[in-house]
């Protein structure tokens, strides 16, 4: 025990690791109950394979509102001052802390056919019951945040200094904004977005409050995943797993970006 | 400082250990009871009964989907009594010699159309769930409440092409309560529990649909559960359970 000083006391690092065991072992325990045997019939059964090509899709789609929204949000919330900012930003970033069955209470009162704009969308012919769309705003709603958060943070941190430079070299906001900032945060919002696509990727609760479940419509990997815990928990298991090796190359890729080019 | 802060560590490991050890009161004998959550208001009432009748024991009730009920018990929860929604679930512990009595069935449920309060859209039958105008949602195949769904859609031979195919009764009801679809089947007690956000329509072939809820005494109950079950099964616990929508079950 001669290394060097770490800095904390060596009781912390005890309490480190069972913090550590706590979050590792229902991986393991998840891959200790795997049927291998079956495995590979179950994740590419039918509905196994259309639940994982609609996660896939309506994640992929929801990232991309997050990002067409939530970089605007995080440019404001960092770059501006107004009235009521603290307040906007505890309310933008609310979604993250809300159960999400309640966000998917909240959409089925906005969007839903009953729901405050339900009318004006049935009058435009839009009817997003049971539909895909419906699922695509859950995870949007539930995504949206991670990527205003972090992108936020990752404009703070770069400063203003290279933007006010150019703004006095003569560059119009839109040309900083294009050729300064958003280089400059460029890893920021990849990582912001990958963050989005796994939060969309799990998204459960709202998306059954809201959306309703129906296989290759609505019912995404998780929603198969507590239907088939009904009658074939080794499907569920099975199903598990895909998720979490999902999961963990979204986490590498967004440590991979964070680490390659971080401040 | 350090070995004062691991004792510390070590005082609040052993405190929250004994917390979870020690439950209730020590005088007080524990009774713990499964129950599928559509029984959940007549069992508290039961429950109640059983109490008043039996001086120290504690009623714990646990309520949840049945398949649920039974991972736990596989897992070796300490039910002492089972009540299933459906006979599979039952069948399917009893095969892995988990219960300690045989299965009885008291009580039957049967599906109802739940459509919006006042039946704006004037449902009548079952066969009108299978206009293509109105949005049908059901239960899933693989949860009871869908399985019903699926027989009595075999012996009427309508064929309904639902929007949703939900994991529990109450994302059914919720679905109609909130006006996203038009109908659902659920169960009778179901609708009856949330009278007052949905109407129910009942249909003929229902009662040939049938549910039956299957009650046993599991491998770690005893003499006290046996009793419970009997209550169940008995005069008091029929009428209870009566009076919140159930049926008898047949012979």
């Amino acid at each position: 025990m001669s290394g060097s000083y770490s800095g904390i006391p060596r009781w912390v690092l005890a309490v480190a690791a069972a913090g550590a065991l706590f979050l590792l072992v229902p991986l393991a325990a998840i891959v200790l109950r795997v049927d291998w045997t079956r495995f590979g019939a179950l994740v590419s059964s039918e509905p196994s394979r259309a639940a994982l090509l609609l996660s896939l899709q309506t994640s992929g789609t929801s990232t991309a509102l997050c990002v067409l929204f939530g970089v605007p949000m995080a440019f404001a919330l960092a770059r501006t001052r107004f009235r009521g900012q603290r307040v906007v930003r505890a309310l933008v970033l609310l979604p993250l802390v809300l159960p999400p069955v309640v966000g998917g209470i909240a959409l089925l009162y906005t969007f839903g056919r009953q729901g405050l704009l339900g009318e004006s969308l049935r009058i435009l012919g839009v009817d997003i019951a049971f539909s895909t769309a419906a699922v695509v705003l859950a995870q949007t709603f539930v995504a949206l945040p991670f990527l205003v958060l972090s992108l936020e943070g990752a404009l703070r941190t770069a400063g203003t200094r290279y933007e006010a430079v150019a703004a006095t070299l003569g560059a119009r906001p839109t040309t900083v904004l294009r050729r300064v900032s958003l280089p400059l945060v460029g890893p920021g919002i990849v990582s912001g977005a990958v963050l989005s696509f796994a939060r969309a990727l799990g998204e459960f609760g709202a998306t059954l409050t809201f959306a309703g479940s129906l296989q290759g419509v609505t019912r995404t990997l998780p929603l198969e995943i507590y239907l088939q815990r009904e009658t074939d928990p080794d499907a569920a298991v099975a199903l598990s797993l895909v998720l979490v090796a999902v999961a963990v190359l979204v986490v590498a890729l967004a440590h991979r970006i964070h680490e390659g080019t971080g401040p | 400082m350090m070995r004062r802060a691991r004792q510390a560590a070590g005082a609040v490991v052993v405190l929250s250990l004994s917390a979870c050890g020690s439950g209730g009161q020590a005088r007080e004998t524990t009774l713990n009871v499964y129950a599928a959550s559509s029984l959940q208001v007549p069992f508290e009432e039961i429950a109640e009964e059983f109490e008043a009748a039996h001086s120290g024991v504690d009623v714990q009730l646990n309520f949840a989907g049945s398949s649920d009920l039974a991972a736990q018990i596989r897992a070796g929860a300490p039910a002492e009594v089972f009540a299933s929604a459906n006979k599979a679930t039952m069948e399917q512990i009893a095969a892995e010699q988990l219960l300690a009595s045989e299965p009885r069935p008291f009580a039957t449920n049967v599906l109802t159309i739940a459509v919006a309060e006042g039946n704006p859209l004037g449902i009548e039958s079952l066969a009108s769930l299978a206009e293509p105008t109105v949005s049908v949602v059901l239960c899933a195949p693989q949860v009871p409440c869908g399985s019903a769904a699926g027989d009595v859609q075999e012996l009427t031979g309508v064929s309904l092409t639902p929007v949703s195919e939900e994991s529990s009764v109450t994302d059914v009801l919720g679905k109609v309560s909130s006006g996203q679809a038009d109908a659902g089947l659920v169960y009778v007690t179901d609708a009856a529990a949330a009278a007052g956000s949905v109407d129910s329509v009942p249909f003929d072939a229902a009662a040939q649909a049938a549910n039956v809820y299957p009650i046993a005494v599991t491998g770690t109950g005893g003499d006290l559960a046996a009793d419970f079950v009997d209550l169940v099964t008995g005069v008091q616990g029929q009428r209870v359970l009566a009076a919140h929508g159930f049926g008898k079950p047949g012979r």
